[in-house]
């Protein structure tokens, strides 16, 4: 059996499983999303804030961001693994683009349960 | 005069490939692309490409024709050239020996890898191993490859990792062992194709059922294979 230690999961199984499932979340949570803007979003920051205040949309945001990351990273992971050929090269690719994700996880909860 | 551009490349004086034009009196037939690939030959005797059976059996001359894979044998010219040119070159992605000549190595590596062959540890039965007619039709539509590696040479996750991709045809060929009611290694079988690259390297863009010159259909095989380990893992 082939295995590679920098993707996701170490299973193409499980890699190819999670990529559909936050391909969902995230097909859900954009119609969620543009439907609070077309229905019964105002503009003014007090409802955003409002709406992010509660629990269950924080929750349901938060999904969308881990699946945002995991689907990228399974998803760049095979990019990089299809194209880039010097192992040096590729590993730092790969450091670079999971760096940036874990900082959007990170940055995410900030924006979310910040002040 | 049909113009002819073929691959050339002999690595014992040539420094690098080149295309070679040739102009080919078809005399208005629609013959095969081998046909013409012969007439070729009649003019140069160092051109080489391999062929076989001239009747799509036996998978030799598997090239790329005007920029689609293909069997040189089975396909008129007419399927194939629009302008008045015929661009034959050998399949892409697989190391040349000679001009259309390739090393299958890789593609006979994956197809080994998936032990093409039957495994039953239980006890051989007097006769032979019955299947029922339902069994039986199981098997239509994966027995009939010939491996001409044209759907593995058009597939770009097999360009880039062929050396642990298996490929469509040996997908194809793995799910016919998967799938037979004979083979009792089913379990086995699939472990060894749950890793990132086996099969799930696939994309599913579907340029192997797009050439395949038996009509297979490799994409619909692999499906099977990802419901199989999704079946026995989940």
């Amino acid at each position: 059996m082939v295995t590679n230690v920098t993707n996701f999961s170490r299973s193409g199984l499980s890699d190819w499983l999670l990529q559909r499932f936050s391909a969902v979340v995230l097909a859900l949570y954009s119609v969620f999303i543009v439907g609070y803007f077309l229905t019964s979003f105002d503009g003014s920051y007090a409802q955003w804030s409002a709406f992010f205040e509660q629990t269950w949309v924080r929750i349901f945001t938060f999904l969308s961001i881990l699946s945002i990351a995991a689907h990228a990273w399974i998803g760049l992971w095979t990019i990089s693994t299809d194209y880039i050929k010097p192992t040096g090269t590729r590993f730092v690719f790969q450091l670079v683009c999971n760096l940036a994700l874990f900082t959007y996880v990170v940055w995410g909860v900030q924006v979310l349960w910040g002040a | 005069m049909l113009v002819v551009s073929v691959y050339r490349y002999n690595p014992e004086t040539d420094s690098a490939p080149f295309m070679q034009e040739f102009k080919v009196d078809t005399k208005g037939a629609d013959l095969m692309v081998l046909d013409v690939l012969h007439l070729v030959k009649d003019q140069d005797n160092a051109f080489a490409y391999r062929r076989s059976c001239r009747e799509g059996v036996c998978g030799s001359d598997g090239m790329n024709m005007n920029g689609k894979n293909g069997l040189a044998c089975i396909t008129p010219l007419s399927e194939v050239v629009t302008d008045g040119k015929l661009v034959v070159r050998p399949l892409p992605g697989l190391p040349v020996i000679r001009d259309l000549v390739v090393d299958m190595s890789l593609f006979y590596k994956q197809y080994e890898r998936i032990k093409p062959f039957l495994l039953n540890d239980t006890p051989a039965p007097a006769i032979e191993r019955l299947q029922s007619p339902e069994e039986r039709d199981k098997l239509d539509g994966l027995y009939e490859c010939i491996l001409c590696a044209c759907c593995s040479t058009s597939c770009p996750s097999f360009w880039w990792n062929p050396d642990k991709f298996v490929g469509p045809s040996g997908l194809l060929q793995a799910y016919r062992f998967l799938v037979d009611s004979r083979d009792t290694q089913t379990r086995e079988r699939l472990s060894e194709l749950d890793d990132p690259f086996s099969v799930f390297r696939c994309r599913g863009i579907m340029n192997c059922v797009n050439v395949c010159p038996k009509g297979l259909n490799p994409t619909k095989a692999i499906g099977h294979i990802r419901d199989m380990l999704l079946r026995n893992a989940t």
